[in-house]
């Protein structure tokens, strides 16, 4: 390994909080986000419970000083204000002369909360137009950067759930490879009808708070959100306080099918055997698992099996924070590094709420109560996607 | 940070997807589009599979296959795609049914293959390979930000194959909306006098174009692309110059080393200024070519670009109807080429490549 990548900074908003101390708050608590849709204009709002940011645009643009929120998308206001708030924690100061800085930013449906709307009305002219400009996933990125001042290397990922997970790796390999000495990294998406509706003609969304790792799951609650990481080389990092080390992480396709995982889940299995093997870890210091635990039938059995293959028989505690957060989607896997990077800090395991019963097929159960313990060492995060991308990071405290 | 060329697949608006010719016959488009000319599909997907393929996802996957068997790979050891748009033509037709059915009883197949990673997720499932699987979408910098990628793993990788491509496609409704914003021309262009109309717009595009990237020297080797560099929203066209010139400097050349620059003007009179004030104060020396006039204006655009430069680094042949301005010493071979594409002076890149 070519040297070491730290985290310096973290922030983050989702349906439990508008910043790092609201989210850990509500994690030490077992505060859930998920209830009734209140801003999102469809007809499931008495159907599906979601995991909402519970402010409307103009509130979060007043957070962030954007002054035109009509014209902005959701993707980006939630965007910013978790960006700004990592910046802020790292003290990262882009106009560093001696550093390059770059940022990856992850979303699934880039500008699609405004498209949605105006469909019908772009070819009216201005101002509906305006968001055929903003629906490209890179718009929010490049909002985030002009807002933070970050020129030096751009770029946005999107493959579906895993991306923000990968939005990590590839900064994290743009420092590895010297060609920024530091990134904001991470991603963003808001709810929007498109999605819900999409998962809902899928049928993987649960009517009640949804139950990972149960055997009466049924689905999962879509939330939103964003998070973004500080990544640093150990030169950049010098001198700062330092989070944790991004100690390894893994990418591999489940080559199966553009929905579901195979059932042996090979990809999921490979991607964590490829993040441990980087890591230079043994599967026994893993102390915690922060699960990608959707809530469907599919994933979590899938999920499940490939993680007794690597650990069994000694399967450290796991998790889905899923029940809190929701599925946030392309923001999903930088919530859950934010989440795993508070369990490595705080010392803490967080539960897998609404478990009640194990899945006969599988031999371990998720973690059930808080737990305090100066025993975290090594955090595991999982990210799975569409199109069978399965992403695995691993933290450790330094 | 390089890597070879070993194989190619390319449908685009010209008839590149057969390897053996390179623009021997050059396909004229009247019109503000310029649909790609595609080839037979059943060679490369199963009819079955064929009916529920947008047809961007027909084309992307049919492209990787032809570069795959062109490099005589089986399966890559990583894919890396590249596109602005993705699946537009399934989101519109999702979130058009989602409109007018008022939200009930939605097919989900369109919003399944609306994900932007759906052509590489599609050619891993094909291929069972299992390995590294990305997708950036970052508007005119997706394919240079793949070709990154692809070359830091080579890096630590160097017996990896991987298999690396641009993909878009035209959608019907997203082009309309886009020609109501003043992103195309007005009225029909001849498509190779592209750069005669002094008005505003341009021609709309389309294409995939996959690269099977290795760091083995092989005498089927196409060419050695030697770097690729982003800016992002630089100060005027001298500093453009300046950073051309540093990127030059990195890679141990001058700009007179450069036998070839592929520049990506597009017709538009606002756009084409850059272009204009680069090709008079820091291309002169160099012979200038440019390619949007073949394949139109999109988000890959440049990963035509790239398939040019290839062609003519391997044949040692310029064809006529790409050559701006011809400087060239007779007999003297074709060593290096650059590629430079804009957009509105906010996203700029630069490809450096030459011969094997």
């Amino acid at each position: 390994m070519r040297g070491r990548i730290f985290v310096t900074g973290i922030g983050i908003i989702s349906a439990i909080g508008k910043n790092a101390g609201e989210t850990l708050e509500s994690l030490r608590n077992s505060r859930s986000g998920v209830g009734p849709i209140t801003q999102l204009d469809t007809i499931y709002k008495a159907e599906l419970p979601v995991a909402e940011v519970r402010l409307s645009n103009k509130e979060l643009a007043e957070m962030t000083g954007v002054a035109e929120y009509q014209l902005t998308t959701r993707t980006t206001l939630l965007g910013l204000i978790a960006a700004r708030e990592t910046a802020r924690h790292a003290g990262l100061d882009p106009s560093e002369k001696q550093f390059l800085t770059g940022i990856v930013s992850a979303t699934t449906i880039g500008g699609m909360d405004k498209t949605e709307i105006n469909f019908k009305n772009f070819e009216k002219g201005w101002p509906y137009n305006h968001f055929i400009f903003t629906h490209d996933c890179s718009d929010s990125t490049e909002k985030i950067a002009d807002y933070l001042g970050i020129r030096d290397y751009l770029t946005t990922i999107s493959t579906a759930c895993s991306s923000s997970a990968n939005a990590v790796i590839h900064g994290a390999q743009l420092i590895r490879h010297g060609i920024v000495d530091r990134v904001l990294a991470g991603g963003t998406d808001p709810l929007s009808k498109f999605t819900l509706n999409g998962f809902h003609a899928l049928l993987i969304l649960d009517k009640n708070p949804c139950k990972p790792f149960d055997r009466d799951r049924m689905g999962l609650n879509l939330g939103e959100g964003a998070a973004y990481l500080v990544l640093e080389s150990e030169r950049s990092a010098s001198g700062k306080k330092v989070l944790c080390e991004l100690k390894g992480y893994g990418n591999a396709n489940d080559a199966y099918h553009q929905t579901g995982s195979s059932p042996e889940g090979l990809g999921p299995y490979l991607s964590m055997k490829e993040a441990l093997e980087m890591s230079g870890l043994g599967p026994k210091a893993i102390d915690y698992i922060n699960a990608h635990g959707t809530g469907t039938d599919n994933n979590d059995l899938a999920e499940g099996i490939a993680i007794e293959k690597i650990f069994a028989p000694h399967i450290p505690p796991v998790s889905s924070t899923k029940p809190l957060t929701g599925h946030t989607l392309g923001a999903a896997g930088a919530v859950e590094a934010v989440i795993s990077i508070m369990a490595l800090t705080q010392g803490m395991v967080f539960p897998n709420l609404n478990f009640r019963t194990r899945i006969p097929e599988l031999s371990f159960e998720p973690v059930k109560e808080l737990t305090e313990t100066k025993k975290v060492r090594n955090v595991m995060s999982n990210s799975f996607g569409f199109g069978g991308n399965d992403s695995t990071l691993i933290f450790s405290a330094c | 940070m390089e890597a070879f060329i070993r194989g190619i697949g390319n449908i685009s608006p010209q008839y590149t997807y057969n390897n053996a010719f390179f623009l021997e016959e050059v396909v004229p488009h009247h019109s503000i589009r310029m649909l790609s000319r595609e080839p037979d599909y059943k060679e490369y997907i199963k009819p079955i599979q064929l009916r529920r393929m947008s047809r961007v996802l027909k084309m992307g996957v049919t492209a990787a296959g032809i570069c795959l068997r062109d490099a005589n790979v089986e399966t890559p050891d990583a894919i890396i795609t590249a596109t602005g748009l993705g699946m537009m033509e399934d989101s519109e037709k999702f979130l058009t049914s989602m409109i007018d059915k008022g939200e009930r009883l939605l097919n989900p197949t369109s919003f399944i293959q609306s994900t932007h990673n759906t052509v590489g997720a599609y050619i891993a499932v094909m291929l069972k390979c299992n390995k590294y699987n990305f997708t950036y979408v970052h508007n005119f910098l997706s394919f240079e930000s793949a070709l990154t990628d692809a070359f830091m793993r080579l890096e630590e990788r160097p017996s990896e194959r991987i298999l690396v491509g641009g993909i878009e496609g035209i959608a019907e409704i997203y082009f309309q909306i886009t020609g109501s914003a003043g992103f195309w021309k007005k009225e029909p262009v001849e498509s190779l006098k592209l750069l005669q109309y002094d008005s505003p717009g341009t021609i709309a595009g389309e294409g995939v174009a996959f690269f099977l990237l290795t760091k083995r020297p092989d005498p089927g080797n196409y060419a050695l692309i030697r770097d690729v560099r982003t800016i992002y929203k630089p100060g005027g066209p001298k500093d453009i110059q300046e950073k051309i010139d540093h990127f030059l400097d990195k890679n141990k050349l001058d700009v007179r080393d450069i036998d070839l620059v592929l520049l990506g003007l597009n017709g538009d009179v606002e756009h084409d200024r850059i272009y204009h004030w680069l090709q008079e104060n820091c291309f002169q020396q160099n012979s200038q070519a440019y390619f949007k006039h073949l394949c139109g204006e999109h988000y890959v655009a440049s990963s035509f670009a790239l398939w040019m430069a290839a062609k003519v680094l391997k044949y040692q042949r310029i064809p006529q109807a790409i050559l701006l301005k011809d400087n060239r010493t007779p007999g003297k071979p074709i060593r290096n080429t650059l590629i430079y594409n804009q957009n509105k002076n906010i996203t700029h890149s630069l490809m450096l490549v030459s011969s094997c």
